[in-house]
């Protein structure tokens, strides 16, 4: 129905000599991977591969539900994850989908590529013999000024033309190949994006707890986690932050209504200068950019050793998800009850501190889960822990989560569980102190470089023009042959007399059901020597423009 | 106000299923015009039209519902009409398919209606918010169903002898809005901050338009299967059902049309979503599993679209290609938010 050809990229290539078989075979191979049945059942198979990465986890969107999924599964998990189950869309299968795709992809553009440039500088083809044969035809008074008017009117309307005697041939609507190219090849672009990104892009998670204490600067040790592309140096762009205040807005039901993060920032050198930057409004620094994911309260513990030593730390407590921000967190203390003599370190006198914070406690116990994300009813329990924490030494406050194997062998023991309001301490067994002195609050941030997204960017508009171009537009012939004078004396011919005829044939070269209407039109511009006043007087052969009035 | 949307919901409901009950009456009755329009159409244009153009369009089908009162209608009525308004008078006949006419316009007459409801329940929701009406689900599908309404409304207004479709598209609405109302309902609350973005409404906005697209397409590609079938002489239960509705290939057409008109419109709005995603997380892509139905939709969407400019497929197996797309869809909207876990699980479900 659509005037388009099945397009295997090359056209009727004739088996010529006898070649090589193995050269036979990579052609007709080639051939089959560019036909247009290999890429719909490829993008089918693409569609399929996708879903396993929906339904299983995947440790790219979330690493502990790929831990749960372990746990729950022991013996299926391993199977899954050696067949990249888990990494779904980085996995052999899944790319051997996308990049046989974009090669059939490649070799089935490039060809047409060719065509079309070629289509482009082509004229149009000659007048076919037959113009009664075409779908739409009709014959009127041929306009004064010939073939040349006809051309004339033709260009005005933006139609390609071709005269050739008393001959007209145009064409229109080659933005549509046009655009199918230019979305295709910015498919390959898109990927060649993605490409880049990862190759070149780089990205760390950390937490960010407010004041001057908190301070982090862009290098790789300073992040939780970071991911660098292979072709990343060990040199991050330079640039050091300091949170300094964060305001998050919350509604009377505890969901949030705005965030804010200012912060001072200074870039490779330059002075510090303040900044702010929120969820949809990420700080685009020079060479990465600075999102805000998350947020939560990281209460203060000062504790004091048998030596009278105080140690403070501003602990970040993990949000556990809940609406309230119910935080958990660990306060380590590995320095703790150093003689400051001898400055002997006692292993077994090493301290930590696990707890729950809940901004705003219930009234009455159970004080597990918090009522609201602000600070109404702060409240802190801690947990006290002695012995050796399984780490030689380290800052205070490092790690989320106690060694359950120091614990489980005993050397590592609970004393007790308080629960303590801001500016309450609790004295432990052996007359140390803890106090609970207030909460700051931290951000969770990532920090990304992707050198690939202004090109992603520029693809997906050429994606979103090109499929338009390629969509709407139809492509179109017309051909007019100027008819000798007098019906009754086919050889006397004078090409511009006024009493001569038009021949005017139409063919839609791709499904066009407005085309009728046009045709018409033209004809009736034709016909009315340029005058498109004319329009309805003249409608052609009725019966074939049934072929679709809008 | 937002009692008013609740309660607009309600109605508008209601009169999609008075709708869809006008439909069904006329659908029972028959309508001895429309009767006539698929064989014939196709021949008169397959004879007029010289091989190379296209055969059979919505147009074609169009012109030959209203022009071919007579012969075209006596020729027809060998094959379809005939039987099924009983062998009695002339009159009574006349009177079946007038009354058939009139539960016809009654039903469009309706589903206006109930579209109008339907828009004030989304205005006055947007209203009691302060903001756009598609902060979760139950917005999401409110609007997503009152988009493909609207279109219909508007194909309708083109192609007035589509009308046969009505049935299928308000037993659509009515499952959808139901749904909305009764499963997926959440008192209104403002967005949270990461949905609160330009780039959030441009992307939910074209998404939303796009899968209401969509939606309707779905309605003339399951129309074409049974048609097509039924005039391949099939007489078994699907197919007996579209004993009354529009040539196949004009259906076939209009599922093209409704998509190839959606498609650059979803493209445009996954990637407002990867633009918006960028700024808020970081990514413009995480295969998330939202985000993967997405990809899924849209490729499939794309395999439907080369599908049909390929000859050498079945018309049939293009059909199938854009109601397996519009499942991923309806998969995107209900079954991911129900089933699994990720970033965009703001649903509030
Ligand atoms: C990355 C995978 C691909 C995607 C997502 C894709 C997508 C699309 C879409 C959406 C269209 C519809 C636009 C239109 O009708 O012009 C289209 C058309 C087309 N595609 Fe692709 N395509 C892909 C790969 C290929 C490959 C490998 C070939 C070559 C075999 C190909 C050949 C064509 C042709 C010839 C058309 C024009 C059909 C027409 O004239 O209507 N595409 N493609």
């Amino acid at each position: 129905m659509t005037a388009v050809d099945d397009r295997p990229a090359t056209p009727a290539e004739a088996p010529r000599r006898r070649g090589n078989p193995l050269l036979a075979l990579l052609r007709n191979s080639w051939r089959q991977l560019t036909s247009m049945r290999t890429a719909l059942v490829l993008l089918f198979l693409l569609a399929v591969a996708a879903i396993p990465g929906s339904v299983l986890p995947q440790r790219g969107v979330n690493p502990e539900d790929v831990r749960d999924f372990y746990t729950a599964n022991p013996d299926l998990a391993p199977v899954l994850d050696r067949i990249g189950a888990f990494d779904a869309f980085s996995s052999v299968w899944f790319s051997a989908i996308y990049l046989l795709l974009f090669t059939s992809l490649i070799g089935c553009i490039t060809p047409r590529l060719r065509d079309h440039v070629r289509a482009l500088r082509a004229r149009p083809p000659a007048v076919p013999k037959r113009l009664a044969r075409l779908p739409q035809h009709a014959v009127v008074p041929a306009p004064e000024g010939g073939a040349a008017a006809v051309a004339e009117a033709l260009r005005r309307r933006r139609w390609r033309v071709a005269v050739r005697g008393d001959e007209v041939s145009a064409e229109k609507g080659y933005l549509k190949e046009t655009g199918n190219l230019i979305f295709h090849t910015s498919m390959v672009l898109v990927l060649v994006g993605v490409a880049l990104g990862s190759w070149y892009g780089w990205q760390g998670n950390r937490l960010l707890v407010a004041g001057p204490d908190g301070v982090f600067c862009n290098t790789r040790q300073q992040y939780a986690e970071v991911k660098l592309g292979p072709r990343v140096g060990d040199d991050l762009p330079r640039f050091c932050m300091q949170l300094n205040e964060f305001d998050a807005r919350f509604l009377p039901n505890g969901q949030a209504s705005s965030f804010n993060a200012k912060v001072t920032v200074d870039e490779d050198g330059g002075p510090p200068r303040p900044a702010e930057f929120s969820v949809n409004s990420p700080l685009r620094l020079d060479g990465a950019n600075v999102h805000l994911l998350g947020h939560g309260y990281a209460p203060v513990i000062r504790y004091t050793d048998r030596f009278g030593r105080s140690q403070t730390s501003a602990v970040p407590f993990l949000t556990t998800g809940d609406i309230g921000l119910t935080g958990e967190g660990l306060a380590a203390f590995p320095d703790a009850n150093v003689d400051p003599e001898t400055g002997e370190r006692n292993q077994d006198l090493q301290m930590a501190f696990s707890g729950l914070y809940l901004p705003t406690a219930p009234q009455e116990p159970p004080f597990v889960r918090s009522e609201h994300p602000t600070e109404q009813n702060p409240l802190l329990e801690l947990i006290a822990y002695r012995g050796n924490l399984g780490l030689d030494a380290g800052i205070p406050g490092s790690i989320y989560q106690l060694d359950q194997r120091q614990l489980r062998n005993g050397r590592l023991t609970e004393i007790g569980v308080k629960q303590l309001r801001i500016g309450e301490s609790w004295t432990l067994d052996d007359g140390t102190t803890v106090e609970f002195r207030g909460t700051e609050r931290y951000i969770v941030l990532a920090v990304r470089h992707d050198p690939g997204m202004m090109l992603l960017l520029v693809s997906s508009i050429g994606l979103v023009l090109g499929l338009m171009g390629s969509l709407f537009v139809r492509r179109r012939r017309v051909f007019v042959r100027l008819l000798p004078a007098g019906p009754g004396d086919p050889d006397s011919g004078s090409p511009t007399g006024g009493s001569s005829l038009v021949e005017v044939a139409g063919l839609p070269r791709t499904e066009h059901p407005g085309f009728a209407a046009e045709f018409a039109q033209l004809v009736a511009v034709i016909g009315g020597g340029g005058r498109p006043d004319v329009a309805d007087t003249d409608q052609g052969a009725p019966a074939r423009s049934r072929e679709g009035a809008e | 106000m937002s009692a008013l949307s609740d309660q607009l919901v309600s109605i508008a409901t209601l009169v999609y299923l008075l709708a869809m009950i006008s439909h069904a009456v006329e659908y029972a009755l028959g309508n001895s015009r429309a009767r006539a329009v698929a064989a014939p159409s196709r021949e008169l244009v397959g004879a007029a039209v010289g091989g190379a153009a296209a055969s059979g369009t919505v147009a074609d089908a169009r012109d030959a519902a209203g022009d071919v009162a007579t012969a075209g209608a006596l020729a027809a009525g060998g094959t379809v009409g005939g039987a099924e308004s009983g062998a009695g008078a002339p009159g009574r006949a006349e009177r079946t398919a007038w009354r058939a006419e009139l539960g016809g316009r009654i039903a469009v007459g309706l589903t206006a209606v109930a579209a109008a409801l339907h828009l004030a329940a989304l205005v006055t929701r947007g209203l009691a918010a302060d903001r756009m009406p598609w902060g979760n689900m139950y917005e999401f599908v409110l609007t997503v169903s009152f988009i493909g309404v609207a279109a219909w409304l508007t194909v309708l207004v083109k192609w007035p002898f589509l009308r046969r479709l009505g049935l299928f598209l308000t037993l659509v609405m009515v499952l959808l809005v139901a749904t909305a109302e009764l499963v997926l309902y959440t008192p209104i609350v403002p967005l949270v901050p990461a949905l609160n973005s330009y780039w959030f409404i441009v992307h939910v906005s074209t998404i939303v338009f796009a899968s209401g697209l969509f939606l309707l397409g779905a309605v003339p590609a399951a129309a074409y299967l049974m048609r097509a079938g039924y005039e391949d002489g099939k007489r078994s239960f699907p197919y007996t059902l579209a004993k009354r509705l529009p040539a196949a290939a004009g259906l076939e057409r209009l599922t093209f049309v409704l998509h190839a008109f959606s498609f650059p419109i979803f493209t445009f709005a996954v990637i407002a979503g990867a633009i918006w995603a960028e700024a808020a997380w970081g990514r413009p892509w995480g295969w998330d599993p939202k985000e993967t139905w997405a990809f899924i939709s849209w490729v499939v969407y794309a395999g439907y679209l080369h599908a049909r400019a390929t000859p050498s497929v079945k018309r049939n197996v293009t059909a199938w290609l854009a109601i397996f797309g519009f499942l991923t869809v309806m998969m995107n909207l209900f079954g991911v938010n129900i089933f699994f876990e990720g970033l965009h699980s703001y649903g509030g479900l």
